[in-house]
């Protein structure tokens, strides 16, 4: 007889497999907190928590509308659901999110998986790259996008001290450790990852990277970028995007999602109010993916660090 | 005070709210009242004075757009004062025009899109079941709310879960927005569809407090699975206008004329009726 199937991708250091070991090596010291899947368990991380916490897991079935509002009654008897699905699926159940745990203001923490190009060949269908906008615009949504697994894994923890209703990506592939020891994640707090004077590069979640990669490159030809990690979208850092304005000739924001509402709309959005230097945006141009390697595709869409190398140069011939 | 004639007195606090808000949905909220008063004067177990202890039955207004009923049945027990419901609907003033927990914490959840509800009220009865508080949670739905795939959902979850502490109420008037069930999108059968997603079904006339007190007796006995109680009952109970038409659903505005014609067939006389309109 055979043995069963590895499941694709069920394995390894990536964003959703770190958030999902973190939350279970945590979860003794929160006895609240309850897993919501909707049948993916393996694909979100989530089996890690299932496996340890049976009871604590609770299957919601292929019906993520009901999972996103029954979130908001589990909440309301005290306990802190965390929903998870894949981002596409967190689409779907947005009109619930935002009645029964945005408007009514609920302790439900929303962990997305699968966002962007990152989810590779499944194609468009499952590739969100519109859920920072949607998620962005529901009042009392935190919205997060940590950048590595050490990011996420701080980011897990903080989420669950923080009291109200919050959406987290994760992320499909495989992920580097891109940041240090001393790291330390804040809601609400973009960090300098590097300085530099020329121009700042603002990331998050797999794209953060791709700015260091970027960064180094153009260093090389005497171009000197500051990147930031902006792994809160929402509230926004408008203190870190005001000084890297004043202290920097221009920004450009990098982001697998749309650039239409994301972190550059959000960024923008800052600039434009208090100093409005020239900006780029780098990120999927409003259209759909398609099946391919994550690689493949951030190069054909232009989120690769070539593309972000590209705006630098575009956005110095402008100043 | 016979439950009847509280019942009658919820009906005109309510029509009244509507009248003064100048908007609402008087049709579904007049064949709901009965069985809500029913609830919370009979059957659910609560403290008035300290209504957020977590061990309590819980009651969620999945059809909220049906707000003023559970407004004024609030205000006949005690939860909040009856000197705040001509607030519904105003600018400021904590009575939405749909439920909503964040204005008046004591309503559970915040509903207005039809289906939310009723999966909040499986969450809290997952939730309670889990936490072994042997308290209840009782969910009403319209009828035209079934049409919403989410209720499908929510009733797959909630037999498959077991939860025998919740019981959802239909208020079957037979009509929703625009028109019959019927004539909308059908919901026959209906007894069957539950039963087919593991529910104990309990058939009704929701008018009838003697029905509607041993259908909730009998569903406090069932194990393993939730009851769902399908409770016939009339748009616009007890003003003949409205009975019968869909034209009073709502959202829409009574007239002085509209608003003293019903409430003289609820048992106002014309003196009340004049301070009613003047508050």
């Amino acid at each position: 007889m055979s043995k069963a199937p590895v499941l694709l991708g069920s394995s390894g250091d990536s964003l959703r497999e770190a958030c999902g070991k973190e939350l279970t090596k945590i979860a003794p010291d929160y006895p609240n907190v309850v897993v919501l899947d909707a049948d993916i368990a393996g694909g979100t991380g989530m089996h890690h928590f299932r496996k340890t916490f049976p009871d604590r897991f609770i299957q919601c079935g292929i019906a993520e509308q009901n999972m996103m509002a029954m979130a908001g009654g589990l909440a309301a008897t005290g306990l802190i659901p965390v929903v998870t699905t894949f981002a596409v699926f967190m689409l779907r159940s947005i009109e619930q999110a935002r009645l029964s745990i945005g408007y009514a203001d609920m302790n439900v923490k929303i962990v997305a998986s699968h966002p962007g190009l990152d989810v590779g060949p499944d194609g468009a269908s499952a590739q969100c790259l519109e859920d920072l906008a949607c998620y962005r615009s529901i009042p009392n949504m935190v919205v997060l996008s940590p950048c590595d697994p050490l990011e996420i894994e701080q980011a897990t923890k903080a989420i669950l001290d923080y009291e109200g209703p919050v959406y987290m990506r994760t992320g499909r592939s495989d992920a580097q450790r891109i940041l240090g020891e001393d790291y330390q994640f804040e809601i609400g707090k973009a960090k300098i990852l590097k300085n530099g004077s020329d121009i700042t590069i603002m990331g998050c979640g797999v794209t953060t990277g791709r700015a260091l990669e970027a960064a180094k490159i153009l260093e090389m030809d005497g171009i000197s970028v500051r990147i930031v990690n902006m792994s809160t979208i929402k509230p926004i850092d408008s203190a870190m995007v005001i000084k890297c304005a004043n202290e920097t000739k221009g920004i450009i924001t990098v982001e697998d999602h749309n650039i239409l509402g994301g972190l550059g709309s959000a960024v923008a959005e800052v600039l434009v109010q208090h100093n409005p230097v020239p900006m780029e945006f780098v990120g999927v141009r409003d259209s759909f993916g398609e099946s391919g390697e994550p690689n493949e595709l951030a190069k054909k869409y232009g989120i690769d660090y070539k593309a972000i190398i590209k705006s630098v140069h575009q956005l110095l011939e402008r100043i | 005070m016979d439950i009847k004639k509280i019942a009658r007195m919820v009906s005109i606090n309510s029509l009244k709210m509507i009248f003064h808000a100048e908007s609402g949905h008087p049709g579904g909220v007049l064949s709901s009242i009965d069985i809500i008063l029913f609830l919370f004067m009979k059957e659910m177990k609560y403290d008035s004075k300290d209504f957020l202890i977590k061990e309590r039955d819980r009651f969620i207004l999945s059809k909220g757009h049906c707000a003023p009923a559970l407004y004024a049945v609030a205000a006949e027990v005690g939860i909040i004062e009856k000197s705040r419901l001509n607030g519904l609907r105003k600018l400021d003033h904590e009575l939405q025009g749909h439920t909503h927990r964040g204005a008046t914490p004591w309503v559970e959840a915040s509903t207005g899109s039809l289906g939310q509800g009723f999966s909040f009220a499986i969450g809290e009865a997952k939730g309670l079941k889990m936490q072994n508080i042997d308290n209840r949670v009782y969910v009403m739905l319209g009828d035209g709310e079934l049409q919403e795939g989410e209720v499908w959902e929510g009733a797959m979850f909630a037999g498959h879960h077991h939860l025998e502490n919740l019981c959802a109420v239909i208020d079957y008037n037979k009509m929703q927005s625009d028109d019959l069930n019927e004539n909308i999108m059908g919901l026959e059968p209906l007894s069957d569809k539950w039963k087919a997603f593991n529910w104990h079904v309990i058939e009704i006339d929701g008018h009838n407090f003697d029905e509607i007190g041993k259908a909730f007796d009998k569903a406090t006995t069932i194990r393993n699975k939730p009851t769902v109680i399908i409770a016939h009952t009339i748009k616009g109970k007890g003003v003949s206008y409205m009975e019968g038409s869909p034209a009073w659903h709502g959202s829409l505005k009574l007239s002085t004329e509209d608003l003293t014609l019903a409430l003289l067939e609820l048992g106002a006389t014309e003196e009340e009726i004049n301070g009613y309109i003047n508050e």
